[in-house]
This record gives structure tokens, C-alpha cells and sequence, in this order.
């Protein structure tokens, strides 16, 4: 909680942006955001240089290969679906004044939960594929209720606790994959695929996971604004002594907000399983859980710029295969440029590069939603 | 109340490993020995750790400052042929990682838990970039044995028979100790952590105090790191720190904020694993090997669900100060 946040000193909750009168704010809402993206990708260059290859030419390879045809954008889609679903997950928590660092973890539970639910029922198609889902949401929830539970009701810092289940549930799917739920006849550590009941179908050439993920960023977005629980988490986020003056009932509401959250990370990892892997293999989904922070804080804890943000990231994620096949460069490139822009976009540096002094004044914008 | 448990807690222990040295003298030490040597990396970090929340800024980062560290260092040692040579560039990598939180979290007010998250992923993603197979250290890391000391039955062995990252550790951490209560370095830092503006008042400048703190920690989350990669492991590997920075930030609320309260966390986290491994080699319990990993994580959430309100946090922690 920074104390020069006005969000702090006046209940920011009446007026969710308190930067608005400012000419310039409307714009830097968006103009940051990008011009972060940018300072990343010439940093970035930087680094393909040291590897001998013209930034320029990995640049046009990561993103043509990605955007250039129907393949292209259709893996896009795939690979933003979780991204969408884990930058959520960071918002919900956000919003409330957490940090969800354990999406990655979330989501792996709720990935081989969904394989689980998918392989070992017969049931028809109208019943079972959403059964497969929300059992991997509940399985998500569940994995970060243990650290909601415990910073709600003995003031654990979720921070630490998510980070720890995170590697509980990397060994722990490891186990599964491996032992009880293994398939069978195979020496690898992967499960049955999912019935044929129990996959998402595409529409088209469009993989319904990403709809399915657009619909829930509008359902985060309307709860987050229009809804009295929404409104719980906001004040929570913002001010948790003034919610519980108010009589919100703050333990319960930082219980409930990492449920969601996990629930959105826990979904990620289904929507995953059923519409693009089919089974639960470990090493699919490796690293999903960081980018949902740097998307989170790309859209400024928005839920509807979650979506552009999920896609941006989604489209390097999917170029970086076709990086390292033609130019040579390791994709872990992506990586540090995404690390880059998380740091551009929750530093003032940016801000006051482009806005001079205005954006001295606001300093962090992260630290707007609670800190730690 | 708290420290009469870790007084009874310590000498069970102790009594326990005195027994077992009794029936199996060789067995006790091998494990003895294993525990000390997976405790000094998170004896190190836990250090760092303990030196930024008493100034008020919160670490996430300590295990990417051990992986770029453990990356350099190895490479630096390899590359230049000199392992002292690769220690000191380790050490240096680790206070550039430091002054890069510190620049983020205390300079420009970041938030200092993603300054901490943006560390750990751009040091994942660089180290991970910059890999390359086929580089060999010079040479094995030379033990220094201490002589009379080391022919003291069980402690001998255990406690004087090491290379030299063990010794720092342990030095490092009665070192802290001292000055964190008996200096006038360690009364600013405590006091810029608790009460900053009274800090300020006194004519403590909170920002420098904080800048320098976190720099020079991160030369401490260097020797960690380079004792992974040039001694524990001799080599490189990506991920090499395995969630050791994170271990480290539990040992440290484990041990209070307290030096010599950490050192005895990380022993017993250490021993907890020397047993684990062990009773797994010997058979004497089959658990599949992820559960085995677990184990420290799952130790970590226990152990902070059970000391979390009887010890209490630097106070003004996390906040970047602002002059009133």
C-alpha cells in the first residue's frame, strides 16, 4: 500500500481510476503499455544481436510466422486461451490485493484434473465436457484455497505459500502422470487421452477454448464492476480496514478471491487438456504461470484488455518455435523480453520518460491495488 | 514461550543425533555431513533475505540473484580457469542483481514483489539463453580441514572437515548476527526497516541506508549461487536453484528475522532432508521420489501455518518510504 496513491487516502472505490481528470491519463492508459512492449523488443534486439542475427529479421520470423497465415493464428489462439485464463486469475487476486503467484501451479492441478474427469467417465458429450471443466476449476480453486485459507485465517503471506505449492504441484502432477492415473501399456508420463465426449470442439478453424476464454474475461469484467461481490473484492483490494468498517467480511472475501482465482487458473489448465492436448503430459504446460502477471499488468488488472494483452504474449509464444528453427535463437529470448516488459510496465521509468513529471507523481501504479 | 520450544526442539535434536551416533557412527556423519552441506545455500539466502526485511524491502528475487550468480560464477570459473577468480565474479553478479532490486524497489518505488517476480524470470530466461554444454570446472573445490578440531569424535568430521563456502556460511550468519544487534550499521537498519520516518528523523538517509543494504546482500545471494554451481553441483544447469531462494525466505520467518534464528532453521530444514534421503537410500521407507522433493516445500507451508502470528515482520516492510 503506497501511501501516495490517492486510491489510498479517499476510498478509491467511488472513482476506480482517480487519474482520471488529468489530460493526459486517458492516453497513457494505453500509450505506457505499448511503448513498454517496444523498449522490451529493442532491448530484446540487443540480445539476438550478441547472437549474431539481425533483430530485424528474428522480429519479422517471430511475428510472420506466428500471424502470417491460418496455422498461424490458430495456434495464436491456443497458446493465448491459457494466458487469457491465468492473466485473469492474476487480475481477480489483484483486484483483491493479492498476489496469486501459483497460477502456474493452479493450473497444472486443474489440467490433470480435467484429464481425469475426461478419460474415466462415459457420459454423453452435453454433460461431460462441461463436468471435465468445472471439475478442473474446482481442483484449481481447491490448490489455492490452501493458501487463501491460510492468509485469511492465520496471515500467512500468500506470496511464499503460492510459490511453495507451485513446486508441491509440479512433483505432485509429475506423480500422477507417472503412477496412478499413468496410461496404461506406455513407458511415459502422460495419461489416457480424454473421451471423445469430454474434448472441446473448434468452430471452424477456431479452437473453442478461446471463446470459451473471451466469454470469461466479459463475465470477470461484468463481476469486477457491476456486481456486489465484484465491489467486495475492489474494497478489499483498496482499503481492507475501510471494507471490514463497512462490514465486509474481509477474511472471507480474500478466502473467496484466490478460490476464483484459482478456479480461472484451474480452468486454464483444463481448457488446455481437453481443446488442444487431449491428455495431461507434465511438460506442456511450463511456464503459463508467470506470463499471467506480465499480462495482468499489461492490462492494468482490466479484465477485458486481459484479452489483447493474452494475445500479444501468446502470439511471441507461438513464434518462438519457428525462432529457434530458422534463425537458431534459443526461444528463452521471449522470456527475458516478457520479463522486460513487466518491468516497463509496472516502473514509473516508462511514465516519466514519456509524461515527464506527471508520471513522478503517480509512481507505481501497481502499488495502487494493495501491494503485499 | 516461543524460545523455550526451540531450546526443547534443539536439544531433542541433539540428543536424537548423539543416540543414533552411538549405534551408527559412520551412518550419523555421512547424514550429518549431507544435512550441513544442503543447509549452507539456504543458510546464505536466508541471510539475504534477513538483511532486506530488516531495512524494509521484501526479497522474492534471492532465487534468481542465486541462479544468474550460479550461471556466472560457474562460467567465470570455467572460462578463466580459476575457481577463486569464478567466487568473486559469482559474488559480483549476485550485488548487480542486488542493486538491480534495489534500484526497482527502493529508487523508483516499484513494487517490490515484482521487482522480486521480474528478477527470477529474466534470470531464468538469460541464464537459460546464454547455456552452453561443454564447459568443465579446473578444478574440485579443496576442503580445509581444521586441524585438532577435526578429530573431535562426530563433531570433527561434521562441522571442521569442509570446503570453504561451509565455513563462510556459518561465519556469515554470527557475523550478521553481531552486527545486526551490537552495530550502529545494524541499529540504522533495523530502524530505516521499522520506522522509517523516525529513521529520517534521526538524520538516517532511509533511501542510501536501503540501496546499500540490498546491493550488498545480493553479494551474499552471489556466494550462494556459487557455491551451487562451483562447489555442491560442479557445474551448471538450468534451474540449478531448484526453489532454494524460496526455502530460504520461509527459513527466515522460521527463524524470526534473526541470524542465529535462521541458522538453526536451515539445519534442521537440512536434516530433515539428510534424514529423508537416507531412510530412502537404506530402504527403510519406499516414498516415490516427487514426494521426496516436495518435502521442503510442504515442510515450508506447515511450519508457516504454525509460526505465522507469533512472529512479526519488520513493520514498515514492503512500503518504498516517502518524505512527509
Amino acid at each position: 500500500m503506497s501511501v501516495t496513491d490517492p486510491a489510498q487516502t479517499d476510498l478509491g472505490f467511488t472513482d476506480p481510476d482517480p487519474r482520471r481528470e488529468t489530460p493526459w491519463s486517458r492516453s497513457q492508459i494505453f500509450v505506457t503499455p505499448i511503448a513498454s512492449v517496444f523498449l522490451a523488443l529493442l532491448l530484446g534486439g540487443i540480445l539476438i544481436l550478441i547472437q549474431g542475427v539481425n533483430p530485424l529479421t528474428a522480429y519479422w520470423v517471430l511475428f510472420s510466422s506466428a500471424l502470417g497465415d491460418v496455422d498461424g493464428l490458430v495456434t495464436v489462439m491456443q497458446k493465448s486461451t491459457p494466458l487469457i485464463l491465468t492473466g485473469l486469475a492474476f487480475t481477480v487476486g489483484l483486484r483483491t490485493g493479492l498476489f496469486n503467484i501459483g497460477a502456474q501451479g493452479q493450473l497444472l492441478v486443474g489440467a490433470i484434473g480435467a484429464a481425469w474427469a475426461g478419460y474415466n467417465f462415459q457420459m454423453p458429450a452435453v454433460i461431460h465436457l462441461p463436468f471435465a471443466i468445472v471439475f478442473g476449476m474446482l481442483c484449481g480453486a481447491a490448490w489455492a484455497s490452501i493458501a487463501g485459507a491460510l492468509r485469511a485465517y492465520r496471515s500467512v503471506s500468500e506470496v511464499i505459500t503460492t510459490i511453495m505449492l507451485n513446486a508441491v504441484a509440479i512433483a505432485l502432477v509429475d506423480y500422477l502422470a507417472s503412477k496412478p492415473l499413468q496410461e496404461e501399456g506406455q513407458p511415459l508420463t502422460r495419461t489416457p487421452l480424454v473421451q471423445a465426449t469430454a474434448a472441446l470442439p473448434e468452430f471452424g478453424v477456431i479452437p473453442s477454448g478461446f471463446v470459451v476464454a473471451l466469454f470469461v474475461s466479459l463475465i470477470i469484467g461484468w463481476m469486477l464492476t457491476r456486481t456486489t461481490q465484484g465491489f467486495r473484492f475492489n474494497t478489499v483490494g483498496l482499503n481492507p480496514s475501510a471494507a471490514n468498517y463497512a462490514g465486509i467480511g474481509v477474511k472471507k472475501t480474500i478466502f473467496l478471491a484466490m478460490a476464483v482465482s484459482g478456479a480461472l487458473a484451474g480452468m486454464g489448465g483444463a481448457v488446455e487438456t481437453l481443446g488442444i492436448t487431449g491428455r495431461f503430459e507434465p511438460s506442456f504446460n511450463a511456464g503459463l504461470g508467470f506470463d499471467g502477471i506480465t499480462i495482468a499488468l499489461l492490462a492494468r488488472a482490466n479484465p477485458i484488455a486481459t484479452i489483447p494483452a493474452a494475445i500479444l504474449v501468446g502470439t511471441m509464444r507461438a513464434g518462438a518455435a519457428s525462432l529457434q528453427f530458422q534463425t537458431g535463437i534459443e526461444p528463452e529470448v521471449v522470456d527475458v523480453i516478457l520479463a522486460l516488459t513487466l518491468l516497463f510496465v509496472s516502473a514509473p521509468i516508462v511514465g516519466r520518460l514519456l509524461f515527464r513529471k506527471r508520471a513522478m507523481k503517480q509512481a507505481s501504479f501497481s502499488s495502487g491495488w494493495g501491494g503485499a | 514461550m516461543r524460545a523455550r520450544y526451540a531450546y526443547t526442539l534443539t536439544i531433542a535434536i541433539l540428543a536424537g543425533i548423539v543416540v543414533a551416533f552411538v549405534f551408527d557412527e559412520n551412518r550419523t556423519v555421512s547424514v550429518l555431513s549431507f544435512s550441513l552441506r544442503y543447509a549452507v545455500p539456504l543458510i546464505l539466502a536466508a541471510m539475504v533475505g534477513i538483511i532486506c526485511e530488516r531495512s524494509g524491502i521484501i526479497n522474492i528475487g534471492i532465487e534468481g540473484q542465486m541462479l544468474m550468480s550460479a550461471f556466472a560464477g560457474f562460467f567465470g570459473a570455467a572460462i578463466t580457469g580459476n575457481l577463486i577468480l569464478g567466487t568473486m565474479i559469482g559474488v559480483g553478479t549476485g550485488m548487480i542483481m542486488g542493486a538491480f532490486l534495489a534500484t526497482g524497489a527502493v529508487t523508483w518505488k516499484m513494487d517490490q514483489i515484482i521487482a522480486g517476480v521480474i528478477i527470477n524470470i529474466i534470470a531464468t530466461g538469460l541464464t537459460s539463453f546464454f547455456y552452453s554444454q561443454g564447459y568443465v570446472l579446473p578444478a574440485i573445490t579443496p576442503k580445509l580441514r581444521i586441524p585438532v578440531l577435526a578429530d573431535i569424535p562426530l563433531l570433527g568430521p561434521v562441522l571442521f572437515d569442509n570446503g570453504l563456502f561451509t565455513y563462510a556460511a556459518l561465519l556469515t550468519a554470527v557475523l550478521l548476527w553481531v552486527l545486526l544487534f551490537k552495530t550502529i550499521w545494524g541499529l540504522r537498519t533495523r530502524s530505516v526497516g521499522e520506522k522509517p520516518g523516525s529513521a529520517d528523523t534521526s538524520g538516517i538517509n532511509v533511501q542510501r541506508t536501503r540501496f546499500w543494504n540490498v546491493t550488498l546482500a545480493g553479494g551474499l545471494a552471489g556466494l550462494a549461487g556459487a557455491y551451487l554451481s562451483i562447489e555442491a553441483a560442479s557445474t551448471f544447469e538450468r534451474g540449478l536453484t531448484a526453489g532454494r531462494g524460496f526455502t530460504a525466505l520461509a527459513i527466515m520467518i522460521f527463524g524470526a528475522w534473526n541470524p542465529i534464528g535462521a541458522l538453526g532453521a536451515a539445519l534442521f530444514f537440512g536434516l530433515a532432508n539428510g534424514l529423508a534421503s537416507q531412510l530412502q537410500a537404506d530402504e527403510v521407507i519406499d516414498i516415490p521420489q516427487q514426494f521426496i522433493n516436495m518435502l521442503p516445500y510442504i515442510l515450508t507451508i506447515v511450519l508457516l501455518a504454525i509460526v505465522s502470528g507469533r512472529v512479526k515482520p519488520p513493520a514498515a516492510i514492503g512500503k518504498p518510504y516517502e518524505k512527509e
